[in-house]
Parts: C-alpha cells; sequence; structure tokens
C-alpha cells in the first residue's frame, strides 16, 4: 500500500518535471527540473527493489550528467534567448501522442506473464555475481570501459583550444 | 488496484513521448540532448520494470540498464563537447542554423 502511494507520488512529479524540460522557456531552469526528473527515476527504482541502480542514478545522472549539461549551458551564452520550438512543433506532438497511443495499447493488451517470486534484495551482491563470474558479462564490462575512455579522449579533443 | 508491471510500463511510454515530442520539436542543441536523456530513463523504467515483474531471480534488465547508464554518460559527454565547439567555431547552437553539411 505504501509502495502505491509512493509510485503514485514520484510518477505524477517526474511526469510533471518531464512536462517543465520541454516547456519552461528558461534553459537553466529546464535543466533543473531535468534532475528533479532523474531523482524521481531514482525512486522509481526504489519501488522496483532496485536498489543498487537507484544508487548509480543518483551518482551518474543527479551528480555527473546534471552537472556536465549546466556546465555546457553556462559556457554557450543561449540562456537569454530561451528554448523556442521550431516549425515541427505540432507534427512533432502529433507523432508524440501517436506514439504514445500505440504503446499504450499495446502494452494494456499484451497478456505478461507475472512471475510471483519474490525480488531479490538486496541486489548489489547478485549483480555483481551477473557481471563478474564466468557465464556472465565480463565480456560487455571490458567494451564499456574502452568505450569509457574513448568518450572522454574524444571529448577532451573536441574541446580543446586550438 | 494495486500498482503492476503495466502501471510502470505505461509511465515509461508516457516518458518516452514527452522526450520525443522534445527532441523533435526543440532548437537549441542542449535541450535536445536533455530530452534524449529523459527517453533513456524511461527505457531503463521499462527494463527494471520487466527485471522485476518477469524474471525477478535473473536481474539481467537491471544488467542491461548498467550498461546503458554507461553508453549514456559517453553520449552525453560527447555531445555537450560537440556542442561546445560548435558554438565556439559558429557562435550558435539553434540545431536549425547549424546547416554548413545541408544540401
Amino acid at each position: 500500500m505504501g509502495l502505491d502511494i509512493a509510485f503514485w507520488v514520484l510518477a505524477v512529479v517526474g511526469i510533471a518535471a518531464a512536462l517543465m524540460v520541454v516547456s519552461l522557456r528558461d534553459v537553466f531552469r529546464a535543466a533543473l527540473s531535468l534532475v528533479l526528473c532523474f531523482l524521481t527515476v531514482a525512486g522509481i527504482y526504489i519501488t522496483l527493489s532496485a536498489d543498487f541502480l537507484a544508487a548509480v542514478q543518483v551518482l551518474i545522472y543527479v551528480g555527473g550528467i546534471s552537472v556536465l549539461i549546466l556546465l555546457a549551458i553556462m559556457l554557450t551564452r543561449e540562456v537569454q534567448q530561451g528554448s523556442p520550438s521550431n516549425k515541427l512543433r505540432i507534427p512533432a506532438f502529433v507523432v508524440a501522442i501517436i506514439f504514445l497511443g500505440v504503446m499504450a495499447f499495446s502494452l494494456i493488451n499484451t497478456p505478461w506473464q507475472v512471475s510471483t517470486v519474490p525480488p531479490i534484495e538486496p541486489t548489489t551482491a547478485a549483480l555483481a555475481g551477473k557481471l563478474m563470474s564466468t557465464g556472465g558479462f565480463i565480456l560487455p564490462v571490458e567494451i564499456a570501459a574502452l568505450l569509457l575512455l574513448a568518450a572522454i579522449l574524444g571529448a577532451i579533443v573536441l574541446v580543446r583550444e586550438k | 488496484m494495486s500498482v503492476g508491471l503495466e502501471h510502470y510500463l505505461i509511465l515509461s511510454a508516457i516518458l518516452f513521448s514527452i522526450g520525443l515530442y522534445g527532441a523533435l520539436s526543440k532548437r537549441n542543441a542542449i535541450v535536445i540532448l536533455m530530452c534524449i536523456e529523459i527517453m533513456l530513463n524511461a527505457v531503463n523504467i521499462a527494463m527494471v520494470g520487466f527485471s522485476r515483474y518477469i524474471v525477478p531471480s535473473l536481474l539481467t534488465g537491471q544488467v542491461f540498464v548498467i550498461f546503458i547508464m554507461a553508453v549514456a554518460a559517453a553520449e552525453a559527454a560527447v555531445g555537450l563537447a560537440i556542442i561546445i565547439a560548435i558554438y565556439r567555431s559558429r557562435e550558435t547552437i539553434e540545431s536549425t542554423k547549424v546547416d554548413l553539411m545541408k544540401w
């Protein structure tokens, strides 16, 4: 019961924050409401008993990516101009509504095979076993490390003063 | 009616639609990148929901979410670096005015 109330509060706040991201004129305030949206997604992970992912969400998105976005907004002085829409605003709205309708229809009408097994809690040790043990995802972990290194080097090369 | 898998999937679809609308209709390149982040978060909610309700003992969805987060962090870093480089050379980040390679 408490979990239901938590889900509804988090869902309403998250959707409102996402709507503010696309509707606010001030880019800086839009970025701040994006931080709120990330935080509510972390709360949604907790209601799904994914405690490790909630911590990672707060660390990476709320702590890392949002600071990066705020810094980029400060470095590009476009705050005065706001975030206007281009001339595809109405078609984009129609496309998004049609997509939402089709997705909601197919999601509600699919007979999901919901399992009644209780979820694993806490998930950290189980996730580490999944990622690192034999038969796990150790090769994708190595590739992700390489991808992050390439991204760091690429970002440094792109923003370096000539 | 208690909260189930469908609720999480509908929430994910709503967040994805909001991000899709923003990514298609905004001019500021940073706002477009923010909307793409919203879409990635929506997909992550669907992944964790499937993992929790369909295969609760396997955790495969949560492993996928970890990899999506790694790729999203790399994408945000490189994307914002490209935006700052474009702003240095062209003094604007409006996506309709960055048309050097437009035919």
